[in-house]
C-alpha cells in the first residue's frame, strides 16, 4: 500500500502546493488528472522518491521513503519503482538489451538475459534487441522505456503523460501495454495525464 | 553493466572527439618520452665512457672538443701531443694509469685508434673471440663493428686517412683482425683498437710513398687547387705525424687518458699539467656537465611545449565532458530514477576522463619509443645511437601524470553530475 499524508511542497518564492491525502491499495490502477501547471510532475517525482516534499509524508509498502538515506532511497527507487516519462529516454550509447541491463545493475539486481528476453517478447520488440535507440520508431521506443519500467518487477509503476506526444492510435496501444504489463507484473499502475483519450480506461482518479 | 563499461561505451559512441582528445595527450605524453629516453641515454652514455678517466691531456684548443674527440670519439682532436711529454706525465706519482691515443686513420667511418694494454684495463675490456692486439698492423674490433662490418677473425683491410671518408686508403698495410670484443654498451664497441707504432708506420710508409708521389708527379703538382692543400695541411697537423729520424724521441700522440692515484691529484694535476707544460687538461666530467647543460636548453624547452600540450589536452578533455555533461543530464537523471547512486554517477564520469587519458598515455609512450627507435635507425654516429627498445622505471611516472590530468579534467564535470538535481533535470522535459 501507498499512501501520502499532509504532503505539501514549494518551489523558491512561489506559490506552495497542497497535495490531499491519496491511499493507494497494491494493485490498484490510478489516473492522476490535472492541467499542466498544476502540480501533475511535483506529486509524480514525491511519489518516486525524487524530490523530497517540504512537509508530509511518503508511506511505500511500511517503508518510510523520505526517511531512507540519499543511496538506500536510489536503490529502494531502482528496486520497486518504474518510470515512464513522457518522452521515452534511453542511453543513446547502448543497445536495447543494454539499456535494459543497465536498469537491472543498477538495482543492484542480478543480470538476468531471460527475465529482458520475456519483457521484450511481451511487448512485441524482441528483434530490437541488439539495435540502438536511435535506430527505433518513437512508438517502439515508448516500449522499450515500458520494458525498461517493468524489467525488475516494481511493486510501483509510474507513467508521466505517456501518450501526450502520440497519436491515437499509438496512444491506445502503449495505454493498454501499460494496463498489461502493470497486471502481468502485478505493479500498482499510475498513469498522469490530462489526455481526455486515457480517461475511460480508469476506475480510479485522483484529480488535482 | 558497470560504471567503467558505461564510460566506456559512453566515449565509443562520441569517437571524433574522444580520438582528438586521445590524440592531444598521446602527443604530448610521446614528447615527454622521448626527451626522457633521450636525455637519460645520453646522460648514460656521457657517464659509461667516462667513468674511469679522471682526465684527459691533449694540444691546447677547446677542452671540449678534446673531450668529445678522445672519449667519445665524435669530434677532431685538437691536434697531438709529443710523445716524450706525454710519457712524462704518465711517470707523475699523482698518476696511477696512463692511457695513450693516436688517431688518424679509420675504416668505413670507423676510428682505428692506437693505443696499448693500458686501455683494456681501464675499459676493463674482454675479448669474446681471439686475442687482444699484439703485432704490429693486428687489431681487436669492437662488437658493434664486427657485427655491421662482418669482420671475422682473420679478415684484413685498408684503413683510410683522415677521422671520416675512404677516399685516401692506406695501401701499404693491411690491418688483419686479431679479435672480437664482447660487447661493453660503450664507445669501445664501435672502436678497432690496434697498436700506437701501426699507426705510426702506417703514416710512415704512407709518407715515403706520398713523397715518392709527389716526386713523380711533382709536375702535376702545381694543378692541385689551393682549397685541397689547405685540406691536407690541416689533417696532417691533426694526424700523428711521425718523426723522419724514427726514433721515439720526436714522436707525437694524439691524446693522453689519465686515471689518479689519489684524491690530491685532482686538485694538483690538472693545474700543473696547464701551468707547466705546451698542454692542456680537461676533465670528463666537468665537460661532460658542460656538454650536457647545453643541450639541457634544448630538452628544457621542449619540455614545457610537451607540458603545454598535455594542459591542452587536459583541458580539451575538461571541455568534452562538460559539454557532454549538458547533452547527458537527462540520462544521468534517467540512471538516477533507475536506482544508480550519486556516487556511480561520479565514477562514470571520472572514468571517462580517466580512460581517454590512459589510452592517450599508453599511445603516447609507446609512440616515443617506435619515434625514438626511428630517430636511432637514421642517426649517423653510431656512437650516440638512441634506442627506442630501453624501458624506463620513470615512465610509470608518465602514466601516473596521465591519469592525475584525467582526474583533474573529470572532477569538476564528475561533482556536477555528483550534486544535480534530477527532480529539475526530469521536469524540464
Amino acid at each position: 500500500m501507498i499512501s501520502i499524508k499532509s504532503v505539501s511542497h514549494s518551489y523558491s518564492n512561489a506559490l506552495r502546493i497542497s497535495f490531499k491525502d491519496w491511499e493507494i491499495n497494491n494493485g490498484d490502477q490510478w489516473l492522476l488528472l490535472g492541467e499542466s501547471g498544476s502540480g501533475k510532475t511535483t506529486l509524480l517525482h514525491i511519489l518516486t522518491g525524487i524530490l523530497k516534499p517540504e512537509e508530509g509524508e511518503v508511506n511505500m509498502d511500511g517503508t518510510s521513503v523520505y526517511s531512507l538515506s540519499s543511496r538506500a532511497l536510489d536503490q529502494f527507487r531502482g528496486r520497486n519503482i518504474g518510470i515512464i516519462f513522457q518522452r521515452p529516454h534511453l542511453i543513446k550509447s547502448l543497445t536495447i538489451k543494454e539499456n535494459l541491463l543497465l536498469a537491472q545493475s543498477f538495482a543492484k539486481l542480478p543480470e538476468n538475459p531471460e527475465r529482458i528476453n520475456e519483457v521484450l517478447h511481451s511487448l512485441g520488440i524482441i528483434e530490437k534487441k541488439d539495435a540502438y535507440p536511435n535506430e527505433l520508431s518513437q512508438g517502439q521506443l515508448q516500449r522499450v522505456s515500458i520494458a525498461r519500467a517493468v524489467i525488475n518487477k516494481p511493486a510501483l509503476l509510474i507513467a508521466d503523460e505517456p501518450t501526450s506526444s502520440l497519436d491515437d492510435k499509438n496512444a491506445i496501444a502503449v495505454l493498454n501495454l501499460l494496463l498489461e504489463q502493470s497486471g502481468l507484473n502485478q505493479a500498482t499502475l499510475i498513469v498522469a495525464t490530462h489526455d481526455k483519450r486515457v480517461k475511460d480506461a480508469f476506475t480510479n482518479t485522483y484529480e488535482l | 553493466m558497470s560504471p567503467i563499461k558505461i564510460s566506456w561505451k559512453s566515449l565509443w559512441s562520441k569517437p571524433l572527439s574522444s580520438a582528438l582528445n586521445i590524440m592531444l595527450i598521446a602527443f604530448g605524453t610521446g614528447i615527454l618520452t622521448i626527451l626522457l629516453l633521450a636525455s637519460t641515454q645520453i646522460s648514460q652514455k656521457l657517464d659509461n665512457n667516462s667513468k674511469d678517466i679522471d682526465l684527459v691531456v691533449g694540444a691546447k684548443g677547446s677542452p671540449l672538443q678534446l673531450i668529445l674527440s678522445s672519449i667519445y670519439y665524435i669530434d677532431f682532436p685538437t691536434g697531438n701531443i709529443p710523445l716524450k711529454d706525454a710519457q712524462e706525465l704518465s711517470h707523475s706519482p699523482f698518476v696511477k694509469r696512463a692511457v695513450p691515443l693516436a688517431q688518424g686513420d679509420n675504416y668505413e667511418g670507423i676510428r682505428i685508434v692506437g693505443t696499448d694494454s693500458n686501455f683494456v684495463r681501464v675499459y676493463k675490456l674482454t675479448t669474446s673471440s681471439g686475442k687482444f692486439w699484439s703485432a704490429d698492423f693486428e687489431v681487436t674490433v669492437g662488437a658493434t663493428v664486427a657485427a655491421t662490418k662482418k669482420l671475422k677473425i682473420g679478415d684484413t683491410f685498408f684503413g683510410a686517412h683522415g677521422l671520416t671518408g675512404s677516399t685516401d686508403v692506406h695501401k701499404t698495410h693491411a690491418y688483419k683482425v686479431a679479435g672480437i670484443l664482447t660487447p661493453q654498451g660503450n664507445v669501445t664497441d664501435n672502436l678497432i683498437l690496434t697498436n700506437i707504432t701501426s699507426v705510426w708506420r702506417m703514416h710512415d710508409d704512407h709518407e715515403k710513398e706520398e713523397a715518392t708521389e709527389q716526386h713523380q708527379r711533382s709536375a702535376h703538382h702545381h694543378e692541385k687547387t689551393e682549397g685541397q692543400q689547405q685540406e691536407e695541411t690541416g689533417d696532417h697537423e691533426k694526424e700523428t705525424r711521425p718523426d723522419q729520424g724514427g726514433a721515439d724521441s720526436g714522436r707525437e700522440i694524439t691524446a693522453l687518458l689519465i686515471q689518479y692515484r689519489s684524491p690530491m691529484s685532482v686538485v694538483m694535476f690538472p693545474r700543473m699539467v696547464n701551468q707547466s707544460t705546451a698542454l692542456q687538461a680537461a676533465s670528463p666530467a666537468m665537460e661532460s656537465t658542460r656538454l650536457f647543460s647545453l643541450i639541457g636548453v634544448g630538452v628544457d624547452t621542449l619540455q614545457w611545449f610537451a607540458i603545454l600540450i598535455m594542459l591542452i589536452a587536459a583541458i580539451s578533455v575538461f571541455v568534452n565532458l562538460y559539454n557532454s555533461l549538458k547533452e547527458r543530464n537527462y540520462d544521468l537523471a534517467i540512471m538516477r530514477t533507475l536506482g544508480a547512486s550519486r556516487g556511480q554517477l561520479f565514477q562514470i564520469i571520472i572514468f571517462e576522463g580517466i580512460l581517454l587519458t590512459f589510452a592517450g598515455t599508453v599511445i603516447g609512450i609507446a609512440l616515443g619509443h617506435l619515434v625514438l627507435q626511428f630517430i636511432g635507425a637514421y642517426q649517423e654516429s653510431s656512437q650516440a645511437r638512441l634506442s627506442g627498445l630501453i624501458f624506463l622505471g620513470t615512465e610509470i611516472y608518465l602514466f601516473v601524470a596521465g591519469l592525475a590530468i584525467g582526474i583533474f579534467a573529470a572532477i569538476i564535470p564528475a561533482v556536477q553530475a555528483y550534486r544535480s538535481n534530477i527532480s529539475k533535470i526530469l521536469s524540464k522535459n
